[in-house]
């Protein structure tokens, strides 16, 4: 088997299930050259350092020509929308991201997650009520994929009659990311475009409603602040809104769902879970390191020659990051590819690092810790139907597009 | 096999005391026990306080977010240690081991960590000190007395002295929306730790809070009342400042005093160990069974040509207490050098300051990202052609990367470009830091020399 093949089968959906044996042969080359462009790091240390590196640019008017053609660059959406914080650098990136985190987080909003904790309980409620009389749901489509969509949309103060649409724009954008073999990628790229744009519209008219009558909910702190940095121009609104809208769910999904598929395949954990809700904070972290919703991270691209690990990296290459790899790496994790949720010292790269550490991660861990809990403690010896079960086509943002399981009711 | 065996006997049941309950004294303990020591432990503290956690006392505790008695430590593990608090250690005698306390009690020990840290270094004219709203800020007292006197309104408080500590008491206040003036006797704030070029930033961002800043001053007198209440401060422009409140922060004494005439190689400077913390005595032989850390110690830094460093710095008391432990208890071979690279932080004035290395050894620095009148930045700094230190204002993320710029003695000036670069980064300026040999208010990293003994003749104490 030729290295270069080993990216291929890596993004190759017969190993979405379980790549983690190839990460294991890709960390042989922790950095490895495909083609002239593209440089694939997978060992957590060199991670780490490439993540708080400033030659490291997120901006992809970096990339050099040829670099911008290798694989995955072309998902780049033809969106008109310029690019949110996510894909800039600093100064612009750190600008945003700090007016965005005015109203989320500390030190200006230290209490927006917590203060969010009953309604998040009572979605949570809501939606496992909503299992009625069955005896065997899709935590997906059922659980894992509406709840983190319904908490954004209380998030940024999208109206409760409004929530619908917002779902079906979401499921579009979604589907988008995550090509199906069966369908023409034209017409594919024309649906999504079109959900994009009414979602753009949508949203350019609640910022003018919202300007005019302010909430309490994120975008109308985002309209109407007046800080230090001045105030976001509508572009800059509207694009930081839609990273919200979708780095909010495409990836809570998969961490809840892998956590249910996890707790499954560990019985001794979902029981002890089930005794001692406290144990969903380090079981939630262990989910970040062993079954990461981000993989890999393919947007990075270097202003300079840069060595590591007796490669030189040239300047304006693609890197990729290998996330999922640098969390089962066993210099930094010892026996690795077992979930241990009493793991200590647990400083995994589920949020990636640096400056483009996950902005949502606090909400994010909140959402999968009451989830958990409350699948573990409400639904009576739950069993998977299929294991493994069907996956989603992304390599990237990776988790099941199903998880059916079968339990004996559940308990108020 | 002797040599194993009593070293066995040692992690078995040898009796292994520590003098100064603190942070660097509990990270020791609870790292003797983690690897395995079942002997008795015995923890020596003068304070009455199991140990606390100091950083807070500048920032939370004095806005009265944090009240000075929620400030303990948290604890790793149990101990199973026998705790004398609030006696002091006041003799060593090395041939027989055993340490003298306050209560004249003697204890014995197979193995000593000496973790007795620093004391704020008091005004200088005794009468004056005494003076009612006079203080100095290094323990939960200290900062419990203050925040009550802060809480009263007083018409204006002075602080002494622009170092880290002093900043950060100035910024409270102003944070409290109280009246603040502050004495410096240097160029800028800060100018001791970090040179002249961030020391500006740093005035910048103390006036745009209100501060009523005063550099290149001294301090000359205190005035009281007839009762004995702060009312006045002198400068040394002829000018006076009316104040109620006057906070002394002239920097640390290091807490050696009782081991006067012990023979060990302890003075003013501090306590002076090679590497693997073992302490020296007087004649430059390193002892076998007396350990040192945390802010006490003065050890040498591989990565600064083995000169050796005084850091009052919090992860270096905690990493020394570390590697002290693990060495107290383990074979030669076994044991580790401290190679900690120094960092510390500090919040004044809604600013994270971070540092990593030793600022104070460079010639040159550069602003490397961002930009000094953002009062964002990443500033580098340069020594003989290499990295030696950096700091950041607001952007403490990047400091891992300049950190192993340092560990690799990567060359200065930085020849690459990066994120965030701005047209005043293109080139490097001089440092500028206050000439070594003027006393300043007690950088926070003092370089002081290449010998373990020559503490005698370097140490300058550091005045108003
Ligand atoms: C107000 C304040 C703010 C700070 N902020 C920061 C910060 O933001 N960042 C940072 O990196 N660092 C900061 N520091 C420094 C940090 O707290 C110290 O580096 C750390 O406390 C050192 O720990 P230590 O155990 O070595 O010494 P200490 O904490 O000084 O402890 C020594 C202990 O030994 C006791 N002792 C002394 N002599 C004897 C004796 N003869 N017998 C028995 N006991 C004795 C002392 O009373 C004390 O309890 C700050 C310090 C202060 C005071
Ligand atoms: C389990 C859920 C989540 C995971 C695993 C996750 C993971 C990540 C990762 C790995 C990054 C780093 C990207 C990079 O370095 O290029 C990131 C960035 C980001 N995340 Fe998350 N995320 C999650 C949930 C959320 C949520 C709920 C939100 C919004 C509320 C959110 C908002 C963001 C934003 C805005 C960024 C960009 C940060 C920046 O560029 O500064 N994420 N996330």
């Amino acid at each position: 088997m030729t290295q270069a093949t080993l990216l291929r089968q890596i993004i190759d959906y017969s190993s979405r299930a379980d790549p983690y044996p190839l990460y294991a042969e890709l960390r042989k080359t922790p950095v490895l050259q495909e083609g002239d462009d593209l440089f694939v790091v997978s060992t957590y240390w060199e991670i780490k350092s490439l993540l708080h590196d400033p030659r490291i640019s997120s901006d992809a008017r970096n990339l050099s020509p040829s670099a911008a053609g290798t694989l995955l660059q072309e998902e780049e959406e033809a969106s008109a929308l310029p690019p949110a914080f996510l894909r800039l650098d600093p100064p612009e990136h750190d600008r945003l991201r700090r007016m965005t985190m005015r109203p989320f987080g500390p030190p200006e909003t230290p209490r927006r997650v917590h203060n969010m904790r009953g309604e998040l309980a009572r979605i949570v409620s809501g939606l496992i009520d909503g299992f009625g009389d069955r005896n065997r749901i899709d935590v997906v489509d059922d659980f894992s994929y509406p709840f983190p969509v319904t908490v954004i949309c209380r998030l940024l103060g999208v109206p409760r009659e409004d929530e619908a649409l917002f779902h079906s724009w979401a499921d579009t954008i979604a589907a988008g990311l995550d090509p199906d073999p069966g369908q023409d990628p034209g017409e594919r790229r024309r649906v999504t475009q079109q959900a994009r744009t009414e979602l753009g519209k949508y949203l350019s008219g609640l910022i003018d409603e919202r300007s005019g009558a302010p909430g309490d909910d994120m975008l109308s702190a985002l309209v109407t602040q007046h800080g230090e940095d001045g105030q976001m121009t509508r572009m800059e609104l509207l694009s930081t809104a839609s990273l919200l809208l979708i780095a909010g769910h495409e990836t809570t999904v998969n961490l809840i769902t892998n956590g249910m598929l996890t707790l499954l395949r560990n019985p001794d954990v979902l029981e002890r879970l089930r005794g001692d809700p406290g144990l969903a904070l380090p079981i939630v972290e262990e989910l970040l390191r062993f079954e990461p919703p981000v993989q890999l991270l393919p947007q990075r691209t270097t202003l300079a020659d840069i060595d590591i690990n007796g490669v030189t990296i040239p300047k304006g290459a693609s890197v990729w990051l290998v996330l999922a790899s640098g969390n089962r790496d066993p210099q930094r994790f010892p026996d690795p590819d077992r979930f241990d949720p009493d793991r200590k010292d647990n400083q995994h790269l589920g949020f990636g690092s640096g400056i483009h550490n996950c902005f949502g991660a606090p909400l994010a861990r909140l959402e999968a810790q009451l989830a958990l809990t409350e699948l573990a403690r409400r639904l009576n010896s739950p069993r998977l139907v299929e294991d493994p079960p069907p996956y989603r086509q992304n390599a990237v943002l990776r988790g099941p597009r199903h998880l059916n399981i079968t339990f004996d009711g559940f308990h108020a | 096999m002797s040599g194993d065996g009593a070293l066995a006997w040692l992690r078995r049941e040898g009796r292994i005391v520590i003098v100064g309950a603190s942070l660097a004294g509990l990270r020791a303990a609870e790292t003797l026990r983690k690897e395995g020591f079942t002997g008795s432990l015995t923890l020596i503290g003068d304070e009455p306080h199991e140990p606390y956690d100091r950083p807070p006392l500048s920032k939370q505790v004095l806005l009265g977010h944090a009240t000075a008695d929620r400030t303990a430590l948290p604890r790793r593990l149990a101990l199973d240690a026998h705790w004398r608090l609030g006696v002091a250690a006041t003799g060593l005698d090395m041939a027989a081991k055993r340490v003298r306390l306050a209560d004249g009690d003697e204890v014995e020990y197979d193995r000593l960590l000496i973790a007795t840290g620093v004391h704020a270094r008091p005004w200088p004219h005794k009468s004056e000190a005494e003076l009612d709203g006079v203080f100095v800020l290094r323990t939960r007292d200290d900062a419990a007395r203050l925040q009550r006197r802060l809480a009263a309104s007083p018409r204006r408080v002075l602080v002494i002295g622009a170092g880290f500590t002093g900043s950060e008491i100035a910024s409270a206040c102003r944070e409290r929306g109280l009246p603040v003036t502050v004495a410096e006797r240097g160029a800028a704030p800060l100018v001791g730790a970090l040179g002249g070029v961030i020391g500006r930033a740093a005035a910048d961002l103390q006036r745009e809070h209100g501060v009523d800043l005063r550099c290149g001053i001294m301090v000359t007198a205190l005035e009281g009342d007839a009762p004995g209440r702060l009312r006045r401060a002198h400068l040394s422009d002829g000018t006076t400042i009316d104040t109620d409140v006057a906070v002394v922060s002239l920097g640390a004494t290091r807490n050696t005093e009782w081991l006067a005439g012990s023979g060990l190689g302890a003075g003013p400077r501090g306590i002076a160990c090679d590497a693997g913390c073992r302490a020296f005595d007087v004649r430059g032989i390193v002892t076998d069974d007396v350990f040192v850390a945390g802010d006490v110690a003065r050890s040498p830094h591989a990565l600064f040509g083995y000169q050796f460093l005084s850091l009052e710095h919090w992860g270096n008391a905690v990493a020394q207490a570390e590697t002290a432990a693990h060495n107290m208890i383990s074979s030669s071979s076994e044991r580790r050098p401290h190679l900690w690279v120094p960092a510390f932080w500090s919040a004044q004035f809604g600013v994270n300051i971070k540092s990593v290395g030793v600022p104070s050894l460079g010639e040159e620095v550069i602003v490397a990202q961002g930009s000094l009148s953002d009062r964002r930045f990443t500033c580098v700094y340069g020594y003989q052609g290499r990295v030696i230190a950096a700091v950041a204002f607001d952007q403490t993320k990047w400091l891992e990367f300049y950190q192993r710029q340092i560990e690799s003695a990567a060359p200065f000036p930085p020849d690459y470009p990066s994120v965030d670069r701005r047209p005043e980064g293109l080139r490097p300026v001089p440092a500028e830091f206050p000439d070594p040999s003027l006393p300043t208010h007690g950088p926070s990293v003092t370089v002081s020399g290449y010998s373990p003994t020559d503490q005698r003749i370097t140490f300058v104490p550091a005045h108003a």
